[in-house]
């Protein structure tokens, strides 16, 4: 085995994907461990969370799924439906053979006789991962025949009983109240989801340990993430982060401050630049701010951009991806959206208190009642953006806006026709 | 044991019929969608929560053991 891989861990350091024998050349081959225990033990040991966005501990996951009976499932989740977010795709493209080695041993881990990988519907990629996995074969590195699903373009797909539905051949739609998917989830098996950076995560423990894994990070959230950034220069990247370290130094806030910054994505939270300034990428710091790291996106609005027009940007497109499938979100987000829009363009023929209360009445309307946490998640961004950009509300109540430009700021997908109804 | 009325808002339609039958527990929201108290089932209002079950028409309501 090789020495331990330098900082990043999880990209290559120029940037360049690492095909098959630079991989092998890097970290050797895929790092089976024989049996269950002394895997998730390591991965017990490192701390590790699952970087799909709700930093639950990796080891618990595993541990359910390896006590079931029966044949079991291991799913990658590479789905990446939040528009903001370019980190798993990065990972796929640059470094397959991780993700790759880490759905073997996580399947070795919980004794899983199925394994698939489930990502984002695009051609190239899907091209560069069956190419990646037809070598591995060759190579005799996987033990199990891996399947490529493809996610449809969603901010919802990877959502884990949309992706069960999607894996087992249906629709990429939110199920109510699914059982326990570590009892019963892709056909009736007990499954893993976990996300494609977590697995990498795993590969590499598996082979450098949990005290190397521990080097960076925070005694509490150990280890490094990747992030997607958007830097109030116009810059944007994906890069690889120890976890506590700065928002500043991340966002460059130092040089290019701009007026607020987003954390987590679309159903996240924006945070005034103040507070940014003295917080971390840690959910231990960012947690009793009303935000948490998600999966990892952070966006500096820049100068010279309105947050509310940026807001309901959006929340109308938070919208126009509502399943559907539940009365209040289908009811709901629509309003939402609308009112938010006619505040921002000066057309709302109600006052701007008025517009205030049905938002804030719908928010609640909305809020715990569906099948998924879409509504809630939505409702999280709204209020975030109504508190820190009420001076822009304040403007816009009077016609005015502060915005200098009339270009737009946070990417959000051009809806191709047909969209509304492609689930799967 | 404590028994709370629960809604599939999948399944749920916005029939109604569910807050005609029990009033105290089940109100309708503005697009017609029930809201349903926070809090238990009384034993005197049983009979009526199980109907109320039984004959909605999209089977979206169930009554469930309160964690």
């Amino acid at each position: 085995m090789t020495s331990a891989a330098l900082f990043p861990r999880l990209l290559t350091a120029t940037g360049e994907p690492m095909d098959l024998m630079a991989h092998l050349r890097a970290h050797g081959r895929t790092p089976y461990r024989g049996g269950p225990g002394i895997l998730i033990d390591a991965v017990e040991a490192a701390g590790l969370t699952g970087r799909g966005g709700a930093a639950f501990p990796t080891h618990r996951k595993l541990a359910a799924v390896a006590g079931q009976k029966g044949i079991r499932v291991v799913v990658g989740n590479g789905a990446e439906g939040e528009p903001a977010s370019a980190k798993d795709k990065a990972l796929l493209w640059s470094s397959p053979h991780l993700v790759l080695d880490g759905l073997q041993v996580a399947a070795e881990a919980v004794g899983a006789r199925r394994v698939h990988l489930y990502i984002h519907r695009d051609p190239r990629l899907l091209r560069r991962l069956q190419g990646a996995l037809a070598e591995r074969v060759a190579h005799r590195l996987d033990r199990i025949v891996v399947g490529v699903v493809s996610a449809p373009p969603r901010f919802l797909s990877g959502e884990k009983s949309a992706l069960v539905g999607r894996v087992q051949g249906g629709s990429a739609l939110p199920r109510f109240a699914p059982p326990r998917i570590s009892e019963r989830g892709v056909r009736g098996a007990p499954t893993l989801v976990q996300n494609v950076e977590t697995l990498a995560q795993v590969a590499l423990i598996a082979r450098y340990g949990a005290g190397w894994f521990r080097a960076v990070g925070t005694e509490q959230e150990p280890g490094s993430m990747l992030t997607t950034l958007w830097r109030a220069d116009g810059s944007n990247a994906v890069r690889e982060s120890a976890i506590g370290a700065a928002i500043t130094d991340l966002l460059g806030l130092g040089d290019q401050p701009g007026q607020a910054v987003l954390v987590g994505g679309y159903h996240g939270a924006w945070l005034t630049l103040e507070q940014a300034r003295q917080l971390t990428l840690s959910n231990l710091d960012l947690r009793p701010a009303g935000a948490s790291v998600g999966a990892g996106v952070l966006a500096a609005l820049p100068a010279g951009h309105c947050g509310l027009v940026e807001s309901a940007r959006v929340v109308r497109y938070l919208a126009l991806e509502s399943a559907g499938q539940c009365g209040p979100c289908l009811n709901g987000l629509p309003r939402i959206a609308a009112t938010l829009s006619q505040v921002a363009d000066h057309r709302s023929a109600r006052t701007t208190s008025a517009a205030h209360d049905d938002l804030e009445r719908w928010s609640g309307l909305v809020e715990g009642r569906g099948a998924c946490h879409h509504p809630d998640g939505t409702v999280r961004f709204l209020r975030t953006a109504l508190t820190v950009f009420a001076a822009e509300v304040g403007l816009h109540q009077e016609r005015r806006c502060s915005a200098t430009t009339g270009e737009t700021f946070l990417p959000i997908p051009e809806a191709s026709p047909g969209h509304k109804n492609d689930w799967s | 044991m404590d028994q709370r009325l629960r809604v599939n808002p999948i399944l749920c339609s916005g029939h109604g019929l569910c807050a005609e039958l029990l009033p105290e527990q089940i109100t309708l929201d503005e697009w017609g969608y029930p809201l349903l108290a926070d809090e238990p089932v009384p034993p005197s209002l049983g009979r009526l929560a199980r109907r109320v079950v039984s004959d909605c028409p999209e089977l979206a309501l169930a009554l469930v053991r309160q964690r």
